[in-house]
C-alpha cells in the first residue's frame, strides 16, 4: 500500500475517464449507467480512503504515507497526510457518494455532470494531500474549472453571472498566491511543504512606496496567501461571490461548495499561513480576528432578511466560517482544534441543509421562503430532519455544531476578550435566523394551494440523510473521535508557532538593546 | 573554408534551393495543379529538416566570420518554427483548396518565409539579421494578401506592408546608429564596444532596434497592425502569422539583446519590461469587446507576447529558457486553436463570429471539450500546460528582480481569463443558436485533438523540453 494516497486521489479521475471514453448515448439507460458508475467510483474511493485512516498513526504529528517523485523545474510530485489533512480527506470521500446520490433525478447532460463531479473529487483530494506548493496550487486552481462548468451549465436562471463571478473572484485571489509561491521558491530554493515549514522567511521591516511593512517579507507573503484563502473561505468583505454561486448552483454543486470547497481556505491557513509565516500571522492576526467577528455578526444579520432559502444558508455559512478563521488565528490548542472541528461539522451540517433545500426545490421548483409554510402537515419526516439540522446549525449541545463553536470561542476568549464577546452574540443571531426560517417554511397551517399535494421524502432521500444525521450526532456526543486524530498535529503546529515567535521576539529584543 | 561555412548553413540552403526549384517546376508545368502536392511536400520537408537539425546539431558553430551562428538556441527556435509551419501548412491545404486559394506560390512563399526565420534566429550580425527579417516579411506581406479579390485581405496585406516597412525603417535606423557608434555590425563586436557601458548613441540605436522588434512580435504599443491583419488574412495565413513568425521574432529579440547587448542588461531591461506590461494589459483588456474570434486571437497573441517578453525582461539565462518554453507552449496551443477556428463553417462558408458557437458543446461534445482545454490553457489555468508557461516566466521575472512585473502579469491574466471564459460560455452555457456544420476535416480534427491532449498530458513532464530549453538558453547567455 505504498501509494494509497495517489490511488485514492486518482480513483475518481479513473471513473471520469471511463465514463468519458466508454459511455455512449444519452438515453435513459446511459444516464442510469453514468450515475451508477459515478456512485460505484465514489464509494470505492471512500473505501480506499478508509485504508488511509486505518494506516494513519494519530500519535505522529508529522506527515505519513509520503510519496515523492521528481517533476519538472525542481518541483516534485509529493503527497502525504497528517492529522490536519486526514479528516478533510475523509470528509470529501464520505460526502461525495451522498452528493452523487442526491443528483439521481438530474436529467440533462448526466454523463458530463457525473464527470464534472468525479473530476472535482480528484482535485479536492489533491488539494488536501499535496505536499508541494505548486502541486497544491495545481489542484487548488484546477478545481475552479469543473465548478465553473457545474454552476454555468446546470445552474439556475442567473447562472452565467454567478459562474463568471465565482471564477474570476477566486482566480484573482489565487494568482496573487502564485506570485507568493514563486517568491518562496526563489527564497527557499524548494517547493517542498515540510521543508518550507522549517524555513524562516525574512522578517526585516522594509517599506514599499513609503509604507512601512512590519514583518517584512513574511507579511507580504502572508497577505498574498490571505488574498487567496480569504476569498475561498470566504471572509467578509470578500464573500460576495458565495451567495450568488450558491443560489445559482444546482443542489449537488451547492453541497460540494459549502461542505468541501470552502474548507480549502481554512486548510490553507493551517497548512501555509500559520506554520510558514508565523511573524506575518502575528502581525496580521488581529485584523483577521476582527474581520471574523464582523463577519459573524454582519452576515448573520444579513441572513435574517433573506427571502431565498439558499441565500440564507449561504450567509450562515459565511458566519460559521467566521468562527473558523477566528479559531485558527487565536493560535492555541482549543482555537485550532475548534476551527478544524467546526469545518468538519459544518461540512456535514451545511451539506445537509442544502440537501434539505434541494428536497423541496425538486418538488416545487422555487427557493422563495414565502412560497412555503406548513410543510410539517404533509412532510413529517422532512420536518424532523430539517429540524435536526437547523438545531445543529444553531449549535445545540449534543450536535457537532456546538463543539466547534464552543471550542473556538474558548480559544479566542484567551486571546482577545472583546472579539469573543462580539462573536458570541453571533450564536444568538444564528438561532434567530435559523429558527425563523424553520418556522416560516415548516410550521403553521398548510394554506398554500400549491403545497397541498407535496409528498414526503422518498426512501432514497432518507438514505442520503441517514449518514449525515449519524455523523452529526456522533461527533456531537463523542468529539474525541476528531480531537484525538488532530490533537498531536495541532499541538505541534501551535508549539512550532510559539517557538518561532519567541525566537523572533528574542531577536528583536536583542537588536533593540 | 567556404565549404565548411556552407555545411553549417545546410538546412537553410536546402530549403531555399527547394523553394526556388519547386517554383520553377510549378511555373513550367501544371502551375496550381501542383499546389496540393507542393503543400504536402513542403511540410514534409519542414519536418525532415526539423528532425535533421534535432539529430545532427552539435555544439556552437560559427559561419562567415560570425555572421551566422548555429547553436543550441538557434536549433531550438528552428525546430519550433519548422514544426509549427509544417502543422499550419497541413491544416491549410483543404481549406485553401475549397476556396480556390491554393495557389502553388503559397507553400513556397511559406517556405521562403521559413528560410528567413531560420536566418533570423541564427543571425550573428545586424546585416544577416536584416536579410533574414526582410525575406520573412516580404513573403508574409504577399501571403496576407493572398485572396486578391477580397478587399479585407488586400487591405490586410497593404497595412501589414506599410507598417512592416515602417518598422523595418526604424530597425535599420537603429542598426545604422549602432554601427556608427560601435564601429561594427557583428554582435561580438557590439558586445565588446559596450564592455564599459554604452554611449548615448548606442543606446539610441538600441531603442530603435527594440522598437523594430516590438513591431515584429506585435508587442504593445507597436501592435496596431495585428488585429486587422489577423482578421483580413485568410484564416490559414492568420494561423501561420500567429505561430512561426512569432517564435522567430522572439528568438531574434532574445539573440540581439543577449548576444549584442548582453553587457548592458540594465539598459534594455526597463524597455522590455515596459513592452511586456503594456502588452499584457492591452491584450487582456482590448480583447474583451471582440466578437470576431480571429481578432480576439490577435489580442490574445499580443497578451501572450507580453508574457514571453516578461521572461526576456529578466535578463537571465533562466529568463531565456522560460521564454523559449513559453513560446513552444504558445505555438502548440495556437495550432490547436486555429485548427478549431478553421473548422468553424456554416454551409461550407467560414464563420468567425464567436456567437456562432452557441451551444456547440451539445452538438460536438468532443471538439467542444478539446477547445475548452485549449482555452483554459491559453488562460493559464492549471492543470493545463499553459499554466506552466506562465509559471516559468513568473519565476524568471521574480528572480530577475522584477516582482512588480510578476504581480502585474498575474493580474492581467485574470482580466484575460474573462474573454476565454466567454467563448466557453457560448459553447456550454448559451442558448441554442444556428448550428455550425458538423463535419470537420480529419487533418484539422487530428491537430485539434493532439494539441488539446498535449495540453493535458504535458503536465507530467512537458515532454522533456525543459532540459532542451535550458541548454539553448545556456548557449545564448554567458
Amino acid at each position: 500500500m505504498g501509494n494509497v494516497l495517489s490511488l485514492t486521489t486518482f480513483l475518481p479521475l479513473l471513473g471520469a475517464v471511463i465514463l468519458a471514453l466508454f459511455l455512449r448515448g444519452d438515453d435513459a439507460a446511459a444516464q442510469r449507467n453514468a450515475k451508477w458508475v459515478a456512485l460505484v467510483t465514489t464509494v470505492t474511493t471512500f473505501i480506499a480512503s478508509l485504508f488511509i485512516l486505518a494506516n494513519f498513526e494519530p500519535a505522529d504529528p508529522g506527515f505519513q504515507m509520503v510519496e515523492t517523485r521528481e517533476w519538472l523545474l525542481g518541483l516534485q510530485y509529493k503527497m502525504g497526510v497528517d492529522g490536519i489533512s486526514i479528516l478533510f480527506v475523509m470528509l470529501t470521500t464520505f460526502l461525495m457518494p451522498l452528493v452523487i446520490a442526491s443528483c439521481w433525478d438530474v436529467g440533462t447532460r448526466v454523463k458530463e455532470y457525473m464527470i464534472a463531479f468525479l473530476l472535482l473529487e480528484t482535485l479536492m483530494l489533491g488539494v488536501f494531500l499535496a505536499l508541494d506548493l505548486v502541486l497544491f496550487y495545481l489542484f487548488f486552481e484546477a478545481g475552479l474549472i469543473p465548478m465553473f462548468l457545474i454552476i454555468g451549465i446546470w445552474g439556475g436562471k442567473n447562472r452565467i453571472y454567478a459562474s463568471f463571478k465565482f471564477f474570476l473572484y477566486t482566480f484573482l485571489g489565487s494568482v496573487l498566491m502564485l506570485v507568493a509561491m514563486v517568491a518562496m521558491f526563489a527564497d527557499a530554493g524548494t517547493t517542498d511543504i515540510p521543508t518550507l515549514m522549517t524555513h524562516t522567511f525574512g522578517t526585516e521591516n522594509f517599506s514599499i512606496l513609503g509604507v512601512q511593512i512590519v514583518g517584512g517579507m513574511q507579511t507580504m507573503l502572508w497577505l498574498a496567501f490571505f488574498a487567496s484563502f480569504a476569498v475561498k473561505m470566504p471572509m467578509w468583505p470578500v464573500h460576495t461571490w458565495l451567495p450568488d454561486a450558491h443560489v445559482q448552483a444546482p443542489t449537488a454543486g451547492s453541497v460540494v461548495l459549502a461542505a468541501i470547497l470552502l474548507k480549502m481556505g481554512g486548510y490553507g491557513f493551517l497548512r501555509f499561513s500559520l506554520p510558514m509565516f508565523p511573524v506575518g500571522s502575528e502581525v496580521m492576526g488581529p485584523l483577521v480576528l476582527w474581520l471574523s467577528a464582523i463577519a459573524i455578526v454582519y452576515t448573520s444579520l444579513v441572513a435574517l432578511v433573506q427571502e431565498d432559502m439558499k441565500k440564507l444558508i449561504a450567509y450562515s455559512s459565511v458566519a460559521h466560517m467566521g468562527y473558523v478563521t477566528m479559531g485558527i488565528f487565536a493560535v492555541n490548542q482549543q482555537g485550532v482544534d475548534g476551527a478544524i472541528f467546526q469545518m468538519i461539522s459544518h461540512g456535514f451540517i451545511s451539506g445537509a441543509l442544502f440537501l434539505c433545500v434541494g428536497v423541496i426545490y425538486d418538488r416545487m421548483h422555487t427557493r422563495e421562503i414565502d412560497a412555503y409554510g406548513g410543510l410539517v402537515n404533509r412532510m413529517p419526516a422532512y420536518a424532523l430532519i430539517f429540524m435536526f439540522f437547523t438545531m445543529a446549525n444553531v449549535g445545540l449541545p449534543g450536535t457537532s455544531g456546538f463543539i466547534g463553536e464552543f471550542l473556538t470561542l474558548v480559544g479566542i476568549f484567551q486571546v482577545n476578550t472583546w472579539v469573543a464577546v462580539v462573536a458570541t452574540s453571533g450564536v444568538i443571531l444564528s438561532a434567530a435566523y435559523a429558527l425563523w426560517l424553520y418556522r416560516r417554511v415548516v410550521m403553521g397551517d398548510l394554506i398554500k394551494e400549491s403545497l397541498k399535494t407535496i409528498t414526503d421524502m422518498t426512501k432514497r432521500e432518507r438514505l442520503i440523510f441517514a449518514p449525515l444525521v449519524a455523523m452529526t450526532l456522533l461527533l456531537g456526543v463523542y468529539p474525541a473521535l476528531v480531537l484525538d486524530i488532530i490533537g498531536p498535529s495541532v499541538n505541534a503546529l501551535v508549539g512550532n508557532y510559539e517557538t518561532a515567535l519567541a525566537t523572533f521576539e528574542a531577536a528583536t529584543q536583542f537588536a533593540s538593546n | 573554408m567556404i565549404g565548411a561555412d556552407i555545411q553549417i548553413l545546410m538546412p537553410e540552403v536546402v530549403l531555399a534551393i527547394y523553394a526556388m526549384g519547386a517554383l520553377m517546376a510549378a511555373v513550367y508545368t501544371t502551375k496550381d495543379g501542383m499546389a496540393p502536392l507542393l503543400t504536402w511536400a513542403t511540410s514534409g520537408l519542414f519536418v525532415l529538416l526539423a528532425v535533421w537539425i534535432g539529430i545532427n546539431g552539435q555544439g556552437t558553430n560559427v559561419a562567415f566570420g560570425g555572421m551566422f551562428v548555429d547553436d543550441a538556441f538557434a536549433r531550438f527556435a528552428k525546430i519550433t518554427i519548422l514544426l509549427s509551419a509544417a502543422a499550419v501548412l497541413l491544416m491549410s491545404e483543404a481549406y485553401m483548396q475549397r476556396r480556390g486559394l491554393l495557389r502553388f506560390e503559397y507553400p513556397l512563399l511559406v517556405a521562403l518565409a521559413v528560410v528567413g526565420m531560420m536566418v533570423m534566429v541564427s543571425a550573428g550580425d545586424l546585416m544577416a539579421l536584416y536579410m533574414g527579417l526582410e525575406l520573412q516579411s516580404l513573403s508574409l506581406y504577399v501571403v496576407a494578401a493572398l485572396r486578391r479579390d477580397s478587399v479585407k485581405s488586400t487591405e490586410a496585406g497593404l497595412k501589414y506592408f506599410v507598417l512592416g516597412a515602417l518598422s523595418s525603417g526604424l530597425l535599420l535606423y537603429g542598426a545604422s546608429l549602432t554601427y556608427g557608434f560601435a564601429g561594427t555590425t557583428l554582435f561580438s563586436g557590439i558586445i565588446a564596444a559596450t564592455a564599459d557601458g554604452a554611449s548615448l548613441g548606442l543606446l539610441f540605436g538600441l531603442v530603435f532596434l527594440l522598437a523594430g522588434f516590438a513591431f515584429k512580435v506585435s508587442a504593445a504599443p507597436f501592435h496596431m497592425w495585428t488585429p486587422d491583419v489577423y482578421e483580413g488574412s485568410p484564416t490559414p495565413v492568420t494561423a501561420f502569422f500567429a505561430t512561426a513568425p512569432k517564435v522567430a521574432a522572439m528568438g531574434l529579440f532574445a539573440r540581439v539583446v543577449h548576444d549584442a547587448f548582453g553587457g548592458i542588461v540594465g539598459d534594455w531591461q526597463q524597455i522590455v519590461a515596459f513592452l511586456s506590461v503594456v502588452s499584457m494589459f492591452l491584450g487582456a483588456i482590448a480583447a474583451i469587446g471582440q466578437t470576431d474570434i480571429k481578432r480576439l486571437m490577435a489580442y490574445s497573441s499580443i497578451a501572450h507576447m507580453g508574457f514571453a517578453l516578461m521572461g526576456l525582461a529578466a535578463g537571465t539565462a533562466f529568463g531565456v529558457q522560460a521564454m523559449l518554453i513559453y513560446m513552444a507552449i504558445y505555438v502548440t496551443m495556437n495550432v490547436g486553436t486555429f485548427a478549431f477556428i478553421l473548422g468553424m463553417e456554416r454551409d461550407g462558408r467560414p464563420v468567425t463570429n464567436i456567437e456562432s458557437l452557441r451551444m456547440y458543446s451539445k452538438r460536438q461534445p468532443l471538439r467542444a471539450l478539446a477547445m475548452l482545454v485549449l482555452l483554459f490553457s491559453l488562460a493559464g489555468v492549471p492543470p493545463m500546460v499553459g499554466f506552466f508557461g506562465k509559471f516559468y516566466v513568473l519565476r524568471a521575472a521574480y528572480d530577475g528582480g522584477l516582482a512588480w512585473l510578476a504581480v502585474a502579469g498575474v493580474i492581467a491574466s485574470v482580466i484575460g481569463a474573462f474573454y476565454y471564459l466567454r467563448i466557453v460560455y457560448y459553447m456550454y452555457f448559451g442558448e441554442e443558436g444556428e448550428a455550425l456544420d458538423g463535419k470537420m476535416n480529419p487533418v484539422l480534427w487530428t491537430f485539434l485533438m493532439a494539441s488539446a491532449l498535449i495540453m493535458v498530458v504535458g503536465v507530467v513532464n512537458l515532454f522533456g523540453i525543459e532540459p532542451m530549453a535550458a541548454a539553448a538558453a545556456a548557449t545564448l547567455v554567458q
